[in-house]
């Protein structure tokens, strides 16, 4: 429930006991309180995070800035983890993954998240299309080990490109909040000015804070950034000298994500960089050597491997598996291997081939696979 | 003799098309239209749960409680909990609405009912010994079923089916009859299998008949007394609704013979024949958790139960095309319809053959029930 002033603050921390009390869910058994709660006010749950859109803004073309009011089930994040965002889609729920963009200090009763519409992105253009304030969403806890270490690091470097830049946001703005005394650096790649989110609040940070210096690299020409093109070793040893002493995170699409990461493995500083996948690298398929059978047991469903994720052929049996990320973080759609082989598609690594938990939308089967679905 | 037997094996394949046709068209145009529906029911039903439990607590308002939370109950259990465990909305993709999670304000837990229903009732829907439902292990309802002098009792036994029919659903998977009478099941075994199910019946007992009265203070014998009524409504009304569904005299049953190298195309012959509606307005169907439209459901279990209506015509005319029936009539007509059958079926009737032994595997023609 949502407490703003103390004293309905104390009501709601009663009212809570007594809802999460033995006797309250043994008189809605067997459906659990929140499905009487419900009928009352979507966004009431006694576990659950349920979310109203408070604000929509566009900050450029294709990306949508999404300002929610979280329940009180909401325990907050460390600035650079992740939510699960759950949205219902003709009648059909879909759950993807976003960074809040807001400094930690924001208080629990606001979220933000910006997402930037792919054109194959389901979730993204319907967020960027249809968010209305009053829409309800669902949320997990923020999860993640990408974050702000409690001890801040004394030199800190943000890289970003494209909508990467939601995880650093948060980072510099609680920061920024918290009299961070120690360097920033925030280095952003996009294609053209037009296309950076957060231009105007960054332009203001930077002015404001003697400590951050802002570098935005456009990758087309004639951008009146401070950087030209795409990530390189020579242009990040110009503009960020000490990149060495910094402690870095990166997030970015995965060609700029591998760029940086080559160069801080060849300088062997690895273990000062911090990353975060948004996007997975297409995982290749290998459609011509697909061999066997996908078996899926529990629903009695057999398709011909035809080498994609294990996720993709069992949505084009027919069935729903939850999923969330599709990329191998969230782990939504972990699911019980009985038999057979599959490939990580991020790493290439084979599994064992007996009976095991794996993600689906990261693995693809070698052969014949039965899975518990 | 039966329909079975008039049809091609090329007609068999043509039916079998022409249903998969029917669902993938249903299948492929579910939505927001399903998910609101099926939302506003829910939402109705527990509407009518929480006011129900109130009323009841006030005694002028008590009849009002009666009737508001056994309609609860019956939604809760037909159109809701009975269709939702059917996985009818599991592509929304929604936790409690799924059929892996979901649970019912019955006695029966939702694991054995899956078992007993889905999978046992509705694979081998009317086919003898494989279909528990046929006489739920208590009644004769088939002629095939070796006449016993307990089937004397079929008429009481079935009263009492319907009075204590939660109950009955709960201890379904348990086969006590294997314990009782065939002696094919242990005690010890017995025993195993009804914790479970104790579990299950201590909860829903304790919260209508202990927690709720309590609550109410000094009007606990009313609310006491509400919630015998109401459950003994849900418990009437879901027996009559799922006899009137197999049983009427014209529904066939068959012997395990008929799963020998059955194509989808005899499935969906088997379900059509073993199966009835009732005719009625859209809050008979609602009220019956669409059940009204059986042989729909039975061709096509998971597809959202409100769709029924929309496809009957479709179902219908694929009957007349192939020269099946389409078994309906009023409610009260398949209703004493399937009352002549439990009557008859008491006495030993003359081809009553045995039904414990393996089924006579020469003729794949199923058995025609009526006497």
């Amino acid at each position: 429930m949502i407490a703003n002033s103390p004293s309905i603050r104390l009501l709601s921390t009663g009212l809570r006991r007594v809802l999460g009390s033995r006797v309250a869910a043994a008189m809605a058994a067997p459906h659990s309180v929140d499905r009487y709660l419900e009928l009352f006010d979507p966004t009431w749950s006694v576990h659950e995070v349920r979310a109203e859109v408070t604000a929509v803004r566009h900050q450029t073309a294709d990306s949508v800035t999404l300002t929610l009011r979280p329940n009180a089930n909401w325990q907050g994040f460390r600035a650079g983890q992740f939510v699960r965002l759950t949205v219902e889609i003709d009648g059909v729920r879909r759950t993807r993954c976003y960074s809040p963009a807001n400094s930690v200090h924001a208080g629990n009763e606001h979220i933000e998240l910006t997402t930037k519409a792919h054109p194959t992105g389901f979730v993204s253009k319907f967020l960027r299309d249809e968010a209305r304030p009053g829409m309800i969403v669902m949320l997990s806890q923020a999860d993640g080990s990408f974050a702000l270490p409690d001890q801040r690091p004394e030199r800190v470097l943000l890289i970003s490109g494209g909508s990467g830049i939601t995880p650093v946001m948060a980072m510099l703005r609680t920061l920024c909040d918290e009299s961070y005394t120690g360097r920033i650096t925030f280095l952003h790649y996009s294609n053209a000015a037009k296309d950076l989110i957060y231009a105007a609040e960054l332009a203001a940070i930077a002015a404001r804070y003697p400590n951050v210096e802002l570098l935005r690299a456009f990758s087309e020409s004639e951008q009146c950034g401070e950087l030209q093109g795409l990530f390189q070793r020579e242009q990040l040893a110009t503009a960020v000298p000490d990149y060495v002493e910094a402690t870095t995170f990166l997030c970015g699409p995965p060609g700029m994500m591998k760029a940086v990461q080559k160069v801080w493995a060849e300088d062997g500083i690895g273990e000062r960089l911090h990353l975060e996948n948004f996007t997975a690298a297409a995982p290749v398929i290998d459609s011509a050597n697909a061999e066997g059978d996908v078996r899926f047991a529990r629903s009695e469903r057999l398709a011909a491997n035809n080498g994609a994720t294990l996720l993709d052929q069992a949505e084009a049996a027919g069935l729903r598996p939850e999923a969330g990320c599709r990329m191998g973080i969230c782990h939504t759609c972990t699911c019980r291997k009985l038999s057979g082989q599959v490939r990580d598609t991020r790493t290439g690594e084979l599994s064992d081939s007996g009976d095991e938990d794996i993600q689906i939308c990261v693995s693809v089967p070698v052969g014949t696979v039965t899975l518990d679905l | 003799m039966s329909h079975f037997s008039k049809l091609s094996p090329e007609q068999f394949t043509a039916i079998g098309a022409e249903f998969d046709g029917i669902r993938n068209r249903v299948r492929a145009d579910l939505g927001e239209r399903d998910a609101n529906y099926i939302r506003g029911l829910v939402k109705r039903q527990r509407q009518l749960e929480v006011g129900g439990r109130i009323m009841l607590m006030i005694p002028p308002t008590w009849p009002l409680g009666v009737a508001a939370l056994s309609v609860s109950k019956i939604l809760d259990n037909m159109e809701i909990g009975h269709n939702v465990m059917h996985g009818q909305y599991d592509w929304m993709g929604d936790p409690a609405l799924n059929s892996k999670n979901f649970d019912w304000d019955s006695a029966d837990t939702a694991k054995n009912w899956k078992q007993t229903h889905n999978v046992e009732h509705h694979t081998y829907t009317n086919v003898l010994n494989r279909d528990h439902d046929v006489g739920y292990g208590l009644l004769r309802m088939s002629t095939k079923q070796k006449w016993e002098p307990r089937f004397l009792a079929n008429v009481p036994l079935t009263v009492l089916l319907h009075t204590f029919f939660q109950h009955f659903v709960a201890v379904q998977n348990l086969k006590i009859e294997e314990v009782l009478i065939y002696k094919t099941k242990t005690t010890a075994q017995l025993k195993e299998d009804f914790k479970p199910v104790w579990k299950k019946m201590r909860k829903q007992l304790a919260k209508d008949y202990v927690l709720y009265p309590v609550l109410a203070g000094p009007m606990a014998p009313f609310v006491f007394v509400g919630n015998v009524a109401a459950n003994l409504a849900r418990n009437v009304w879901a027996c009559a609704v799922i006899f009137n569904g197999h049983f009427p005299e014209d529904v066939e049953q068959f012997p395990e013979s008929v799963l020998e190298n059955e194509t989808r195309g005899h499935w969906y012959v088997r379900q059509l024949l073993g199966s009835a509606n009732f005719s009625g307005g859209r809050l008979m169907h609602v009220m019956s958790g669409n059940l009204s439209f059986q042989i729909e459901h039975h061709l096509f279990p998971d597809l959202p139960a409100h769709r029924y209506a929309e496809i009957a015509p479709q179902v219908r005319a694929i009957c007349e095309k192939y020269g099946l029936p389409y078994n309906t009539g009023s409610f009260l007509g398949q209703a004493l319809s399937t009352w002549k059958r439990i009557f008859k079926l008491s006495l030993p009737t003359r081809d009553s053959g045995p039904v414990r032994q393996e089924p006579v595997n020469s003729e794949l023609e199923p058995l025609r029930m009526a006497a």
